[in-house]
């Protein structure tokens, strides 16, 4: 890896789509919504320079249909839309999850439920980590908080949905989409271009035929699918990533993802500077979840207060994780409102205090 | 002790307060500090106002999205009456003295600087630039970069169409800092 | 008569694998598979062609015909067929549907694929009526005709008119080739060879998207023999799905 000092200035959309490009992504297939339309913009522009294909398709349904066919040939593909066109998507990623189909889905989340709002929020949640669509399937599903995480995430998507044939989402919100901040983009070296030369469609050949396919109809054929999913699904396990911040001493440690996770490192950063004992546990792969790093703090004592933009779903994942010695409270900060860390600090406090 | 400062910038929309919160950001990362840009929408926009929030900072940002500034730019007479009161005791506020009645700004509490943006910017031949003598103004005012970072910064925001205008938006940059002096 | 005498004088083509269908008797999918593969051997595009198949009774596809292939959800072949391209410029696509699933539910990815020129074919089999889910009632059920959700037959005013696809795809920018073609006969399955053969023909040649509608018999649903369910072609659905070619820019040498 060989990372250029150059520094450049912008939005978290745009991030997105330089990783994919540093990521040989070579098919582009996307639809207009708000807050998501600056990766399909760039990208309409730099994608055939990078002699790739970018196709705005009819709708979310077709573009995620695209993205199967692309990722069944073996290529970099990538989608991205935000919540409700991510919803007219989940026909397609249940199809890829069956079928063990690479793609990465980019999910800038806004306010829901319904048309929602066109801010930040976290509702997604659950439909990113429980797979979203029918069927039982999992997403590796990459949370980053920062332009530069959006971009270094991105790189890393392409290499894991290969690395597990599984589709990988990518799940900002409105601001990690609008916010511009400065990255330095790096090209990573030794990328695969061919990584699903021995499974995917490319012409029978001088070989056998290859089908790609989820449907199993013959007895037993279902179950054994199934069976290889979990496997894969416990393979993947091991694969966590998550940031901790104060959290040594820290009494009281405050579980955000994403936007929310780096707005409540301010809150822990003030109420650090009022003599507070307060942490940060910021999960970077939501699924997998990072389980026994949680678990570990919550063996030395600690307490949990999980904060998301939603009206509580992490927190879900935190209380399993800590279940056998511990629980977290949860504070909600509601779609529709744009958070700041005062709407942390607050509910931390009011948790410190009822100790 | 450590450079930060954060700022919302505020403007009806057409007066290009966006444009000069990307370049006080960029020109923040030119001169090495931390950056964050974030155009504030939603409700917020409905109030005649569009404003943005940026972050310039020497150590690691969290929060993009401020609630009590450190800093205002306040180009119009629905922002300050928005914004103002949010402002931290003793920061800088930078009035657009052109468009808002200076009997408004809160002096007992904030270090407010009366800056006739329109009236100058007309002076120089284009009343558009109100906005980057705003700017010249803020940078000269809270000292958080050179005016230089700013002005070398103009041709990464200004989009290339526009190019043939860097010389003039420089010049309402140095006519704002002067007014500070 | 020894076996020594016994002379092959019809095989099957390569490109078809050799294994009993699970289509029911006088069902024409097998002859529009035939013809499908006959072309891809003529056209000497087998090693690379990437199939997509839909939702239906033709999903089986996959399993006799011996190319690479992906399964595409309901109504979705064009737009997975879109992405396949995409992904493989070099490659030769093409996928295959019925009426329900490319009539209906996949209306929107049909009309888009045509109207990009998307470089694909589609074989779009036609018997007006969803034959794998048990007979219901398709987009392109003829006016009369009963199905398990119109046991009274389809009403104009109730449920509208049969959709002629054809003429809607023909009408489209991105359309090199358009035909409807019949199974019944043998003079009609040698028209339908010939489209097909245009049809893939305009994505080989780079000229745009080719389309082909195969008027096809299904028995079992229509509650026929096959030889009764043959005829109906014939008498009911030619005089409302006229037999043709609507658009071909291969006679002008063009390209979309």
């Amino acid at each position: 890896m060989t990372k250029q000092p150059e520094r450049i200035f912008v939005k978290g959309n745009e991030a997105v789509a330089r990783g994919a490009l540093a990521a040989h992504c070579k098919c582009f297939f996307g639809y207009p919504i708000t807050p998501q339309n600056e990766i399909p913009e760039f990208l309409s522009a730099e994608m055939p320079k990078a002699g790739g294909r970018f196709v705005q398709a009819e709708s979310e349904v077709a573009a995620a249909n695209m993205l199967l066919g692309a990722g069944a040939c073996g290529i970099r593909a990538m989608t991205s839309s935000s919540s409700p066109g991510i919803s007219l998507k989940q026909e397609a990623i249940s199809y890829m999850a069956g079928s063990e189909i690479p793609a990465v889905i980019v999910n800038m989340n806004r306010g829901g439920p319904g048309l929602g709002d066109i801010g930040p929020a976290q509702g997604d949640y659950y439909q990113s980590t429980r797979g979203g669509g029918h069927g039982d399937y999992r997403l590796l599903v990459l949370a980053p908080s920062t332009g530069q995480e959006a971009y270094d995430l991105t790189i890393k998507a392409f290499d894991l949905t290969f690395k597990y044939r599984n589709p990988v989402m990518i799940l900002g919100d409105a601001i990690l989409g609008q916010m511009k901040e400065a990255i330095i983009p790096w090209q990573p070296e030794n990328i695969d271009d061919e990584a699903g030369r021995d499974w995917s469609l490319t012409g029978a050949d001088k070989r056998e035929k290859r089908l790609i396919k989820s449907l199993f109809l013959e007895e037993g054929a279902l179950a054994e699918q199934n069976r290889t999913l979990q496997t894969k699904y416990d393979d993947m396990q091991s694969y966590v990533e998550y940031e901790e911040f104060e959290t040594e001493d820290a009494e009281l440690v405050v579980c955000a993802y994403g936007s929310i996770g780096r707005i409540a490192k301010s809150a822990v950063r003030s109420l650090r500077a009022q003599g507070k004992k307060v942490g940060l546990f910021r999960p970077i792969t939501l699924y997998p979840f990072p389980s026994e790093p949680l678990l570990a703090l919550a063996r030395q004592g600690k307490r949990f207060l999980t904060i998301e933009h939603n009206l509580g779903q992490m927190v879900d994942d935190v209380r399993l994780a800590i279940r056998t010695v511990a629980d977290s409270e949860f504070a909600p900060i509601f779609p529709g409102n744009l958070p700041v860390p005062e709407d942390i600090e607050g509910p931390v406090l009011k948790c410190l205090e009822g100790k | 002790m450590a450079r930060h400062l954060d700022a919302i910038i505020a403007g009806f929309g057409g007066q290009g307060v966006m444009l000069i919160g990307n370049l006080l950001a960029y020109a923040g990362m030119k001169d090495n500090l931390n950056v964050t840009y974030i155009p504030v929408y939603g409700p917020e926009m409905r109030g005649g106002t569009a404003n943005c929030t940026v972050v310039l900072s020497e150590e690691e940002i969290g929060s993009p999205i401020i609630r009590r500034p450190t800093s205002l730019i306040i180009m119009n007479r629905p922002s300050l009456d928005k914004f103002q009161p949010r402002l931290q005791d003793g920061c800088v506020n930078i009035i657009n003295s052109s468009l808002i009645d200076m009997e408004l700004a809160d002096k007992e509490r904030v270090e407010c600087h009366a800056v006739p943006c329109n009236d100058i910017a007309d002076k120089l031949g284009n009343t558009r630039m109100a906005n980057m003598v705003a700017l010249g103004a803020y940078v000269q005012a809270t000292g958080i970069i050179p005016l230089k970072a700013v002005i070398d910064s103009l041709p990464n925001v200004i989009s290339a169409h526009y190019h043939k205008l860097i010389p003039s938006n420089a010049k309402a940059l140095e006519a704002g800092a002067e007014l500070i002096g | 008569m020894s076996e020594m005498n016994e002379k092959l004088v019809f095989d099957r083509p390569q490109a078809v694998i050799d294994r009993p269908t699970h289509y029911c008797p006088g069902c024409h999918h097998g002859v529009a598979h035939r013809l499908v593969a006959e072309l891809l051997e003529e056209l000497d595009v087998v090693e690379k062609t990437l199939l997509v198949t839909s939702i239906g009774c033709s999903v089986f596809l996959y399993n006799y015909l011996n190319v690479d292939a992906v399964e595409a959800p309901h109504g979705r072949a064009p737009a997975v067929a879109t992405g396949v391209k995409a992904a493989r410029n070099d490659k030769f696509v093409f996928a295959y549907q019925g009426d329900g699933d490319l009539a209906s539910i996949g209306m929107a990815e049909i009309l888009h694929a045509a109207n990009r020129g998307e470089r694909i074919a589609v074989v779009f089999v036609n018997n007006t009526v969803y034959g794998m889910t048990g007979g219901q009632m398709a987009p392109t059920t003829l006016i009369g005709q009963k199905t398990t959700t119109c046991p009274e037959g389809r009403c104009l005013e109730r449920e509208g008119a049969p959709i002629r696809m054809t003429e809607i795809i023909a009408g489209l920018g991105g359309t090199a080739f358009a035909g409807r073609a019949s199974l019944d006969s043998v003079k009609n399955i040698r028209t339908a060879k010939k489209y097909i053969r245009k049809a893939f023909q305009c994505q080989l040649e780079d000229r745009g998207f080719g389309f082909v509608e195969l008027l096809s018999a299904c028995p079992t649903n229509w509650k026929m023999t096959p030889l009764k369910a043959n005829e109906r072609i014939a008498d009911a659905m030619i005089p409302y799905f006229p037999l043709g070619v609507f658009k071909d820019v291969t006679e002008e040498g063009g390209e979309c």
